[in-house]
């Protein structure tokens, strides 16, 4: 595929304050052993994108461990590969980009020198697994200029802000844009991904430069609606996006179901960084029922419709329900968790007891011992 | 040329494993899968990367492609390095003629020049064929300490065992003074582990004179050992201590793998201090469902349990239907137990279909001996199908 691929790591961090602490928004864990970066890059690579770059801007140390050189996607390659774009504050520290189209601008020599004829733009908050190969058919089938992916979705799962509302026509030709929407019922969603040729972005951008314009999507692409063809690709995979704690946690457990994760997993594989974990180990009294385990765990006691990542240990006879237990969580004897979300190192000590609910799960923030 | 290396290691991995069967048919024995999520050769490479031997040639002869492929550049060890590293050596044709590896001292002969361009003081040699934890770098210090010329790694066994293994006989400050393959009335108890030291010189005259005899079957523990005790030469051994076990057979196999289990396992893969490396597969975590059950067990990634499993072993992408009952076993990367399937005293290669309601192995009757049945990569065994325990079946094609 001859397209460079471009990711913006940080774009929706405010969405999710508690997880994003710490960590860009690419960074955040997901399903047991993967950071939703590992979606976006993993997507690229199936579908033969061989150079990506990385747009970072703060809290970006997770996101450089988690996938280092790029080797674990293949990426890790002498002509191309995986380019971390850190911040380029050009004059003060202070310059610092807040939009999509800042953060290009920081980034136009970068572009410029790549030699691919398109980009696939994509921003990492959201969890999917996607051939990006039909989609740029589309968008050359169609001569548009700009091709957005767009998911049908119910007003009511959408959580967060800016939220992009794409007005289509029956030709797929976008006729109007518009921010958080206030709407009901079934709309058509922006999936923060769009293709277009890598000169024409570049054009965009210099253009925006010169004209003192914030915002890639709603200002520059909505004011050229009219003067070229910017058409919705409809994505009808599986495409989440974590908007959200509530969302996140949601998301996560809605895995549990078999047609949900091979909707995600059976598409093509997914790649995360490699930790050399040993299997997990069930004692002689485990109950495990509905629940993703990942690798390294040590499960003594019981888990009911639960999340395991990976170096997790529950204790004997504690219980685990409906909870989301992250990297190296450390569940005590008899301890009782209950729609928790754990982040890494939790610790919670023997015999404590802990509950949220469903509704409003309650968040360990990483390395606190309860 | 190369840059010099103060020990370099030779890794034979050439063993077909005629005794583990079915399970080594297309692949070699170091590339037969253990505890989940290993192959054997893990366990010496990611010894010697975490004992810092970074200089590390494999050789290769039996069924070497899925061992090639698997090893790599040797990235998941941290082997892939510019200066060092792992490298696959397999027979080669030379300007006076090519040739299969005889025995494991003709196939160190074999790549003595690969050796010899690190310019090592030490050459250790080790087989893929055994699940242990042990750190080169201190049996090196040790041969360094000694000034030996040899140096053999040895553990004490039963002595009611001692007889199935290459024995040493030591004196006090653990020098060898005899050497006894397999004998019929064992001295001691030292077996030698097949993991040996040599000083580089040494090793180098004693492989260029082997090479040159008429009666030789250029083995290290039949020919080169017992011709370097004649002459004398300082040959110490190296005592370790903790696990060790040699998984030649598929009784062996599959106690190593039982001995992963219980809550204070014979055989730890936890060790964080000494991590066994892998090729890791590529999957989401496994899936417990509502009806499944898992007791004293480890599981690998990308599995759906849906059926009861006990006291087993199971890799990656491993599917246990409703109503299957697995227990005893050991189930290699891909299997797939269908519904009211039951598998005992089983272990299980890649792919393997075991069809509904069909039944493999069985619990031994009393005073029976236990047997394990073994299924053959790809086999698929029909529905009500029947696998008598210690029954070995696979593929003929």
């Amino acid at each position: 595929m001859n397209a460079l691929g471009i990711i913006f790591s940080n774009i929706h961090d405010n969405n999710v304050p508690e997880l994003t602490m710490n960590r860009t928004i690419g960074a955040i864990p997901f399903a047991g052993r993967y950071r939703l970066i590992d979606f976006t890059l993993s997507s690229m690579v199936n579908s033969g994108i061989t150079h990506v770059g990385c747009i970072t801007k703060r809290n970006y140390r997770s996101l450089i461990d988690h996938v280092g050189s790029g080797k674990e996607w293949d990426l890790a390659r002498k002509n191309g590969g995986f380019v971390l774009l850190p911040p380029f504050g050009e004059k003060d520290a202070n310059s610092l980009y807040s939009t999509r189209l800042e953060a290009l601008k920081t980034v136009l020599g970068f572009i410029n020198r790549c030699t691919e004829t398109y980009v696939v733009l994509s921003d990492t908050n959201s969890v999917y697994n996607i051939d990006f190969n039909q989609m740029l058919q589309f968008h050359v089938d169609s001569q548009a200029a700009i091709t957005m992916l767009y998911v049908e979705k119910d007003m009511k799962d959408i959580s967060g802000r800016n939220n992009v509302m794409l007005k289509i026509d029956s030709d797929s030709n976008i006729k109007e844009i518009t921010v958080d929407p206030k709407v009901d019922g079934k709309v058509n969603i922006y999936g923060n991904i769009t293709i277009m040729r890598k000169d024409l972005l570049v054009s965009l951008v210099s253009d925006a430069i010169a004209h003192g314009v914030q915002h890639l999507v709603e200002e520059t692409i909505g004011q050229h609606l009219n003067a070229m063809k910017v058409v919705g690709y409809k994505h009808n995979g599986y495409f989440e996006e974590i908007s959200s704690l509530q969302r996140f946690y949601n998301v996560n457990l809605a895995l549990l179901d078999k047609d949900t994760r091979d909707s995600l997993f059976g598409v093509a594989e997914v790649y995360t960084k490699i930790k050399d974990s040993a299997p997990t180990e069930y004692g002689e009294n485990a109950v495990v029922k509905n629940s993703l385990v990942s690798d390294g765990c040590i499960i003594e006691g019981e888990v009911y419709n639960s999340i395991i990542f990976r170096g997790v240990k529950v204790g004997r006879g504690a219980v685990v329900r409906d909870s989301i237990l992250m990297k190296n969580t450390s569940i005590g004897d008899y301890a009782s968790v209950t729609s928790v979300i754990t982040d890494k190192n939790v610790n919670i000590r023997d015999r404590r007891v802990l509950a949220g609910c469903k509704e409003l799960p309650f968040y360990l923030r990483k390395d606190l011992t309860v | 040329m190369a840059i010099k290396k103060e020990c370099v290691t030779m890794l034979l991995a050439g063993g077909q494993g005629s005794r583990l069967y079915a399970l080594t048919s297309r692949v070699a024995k170091p590339a037969v899968t253990f505890g989940g999520k290993y192959k054997i050769i893990d366990f010496p490479l990611s010894n010697c990367v975490n004992s810092d031997l970074d200089t590390v040639g494999v050789l290769t002869q039996y069924q070497p492609l899925l061992l090639n492929d698997y090893i790599g550049n040797g990235q998941p060890w941290d082997l892939d390095r510019s200066f060092g590293g792992v490298h696959i050596l397999s027979p080669y044709q030379a300007k006076k003629g090519s040739d299969w590896f005889k025995g494991t001292a003709n196939a160190i002969y074999q790549n003595i020049t690969f050796i010899k361009q690190y310019n090592p003081d030490y050459v250790l040699i080790l087989s893929g064929d055994h699940i242990y934890k042990m750190n080169y770098a201190a049996m090196l210090q040790y041969h360094k300490q000694h000034e030996a010329d040899c140096t053999i790694a040895a553990i004490e066994v039963p002595i009611e065992e001692a007889s199935r293994f290459g024995i040493l006989n030591t004196n006090k400050d653990g020098s060898i003074y005899e050497f006894e393959e397999k004998p019929k009335n064992p001295k001691s108890n030292l077996a030698s582990m097949g993991i040996y030291i040599f000083t580089a010189s040494k090793l180098y005259e004693y492989l260029e004179a082997d090479a040159k005899k008429e009666e030789t079957s250029n083995d290290f523990g039949k020919d080169v050992i017992p011709e370097m005790l004649r002459n004398k030469e300082k040959m110490f051994a190296y005592k370790f201590e903790g696990y060790w076990k040699d998984v030649g057979t598929i009784d062996s196999l599959f106690d190593a793998n039982m001995d992963l289990l219980g809550d204070m396992p014979n055989f730890d893969l936890k060790d964080s201090d000494w991590r066994i490396h892998s090729r890791n597969p590529i999957a989401p975590p496994h899936y417990v469902g509502e009806t499944g059950v898992v007791k004293n067990s480890i599981i690998s990634l990308g599995g759906e349990i849906y059926g009861t499993v006990e006291n087993s072993v199971l890799s990656d992408h491993v599917t246990i239907k409703a109503g299957a009952v697995v227990k005893n076993s050991v189930l290699f990367s891909g299997v797939t137990i269908c519904e009211n399937a039951v598998v005992e005293n089983a272990i299980i290669d890649e792919g393997v279909i075991v069809g509904e309601g069909a039944v493999v192995g069985a619990k031994p009757k009393a005073k029976e001996k236990r047997k394990i049945a073994v299924i053959g990569r790809g086999y698929e065994v029909k529905a009500k199908g029947v696998v008598e325990p210690g029954e070995i079946v696979e593929d003929k094609d």
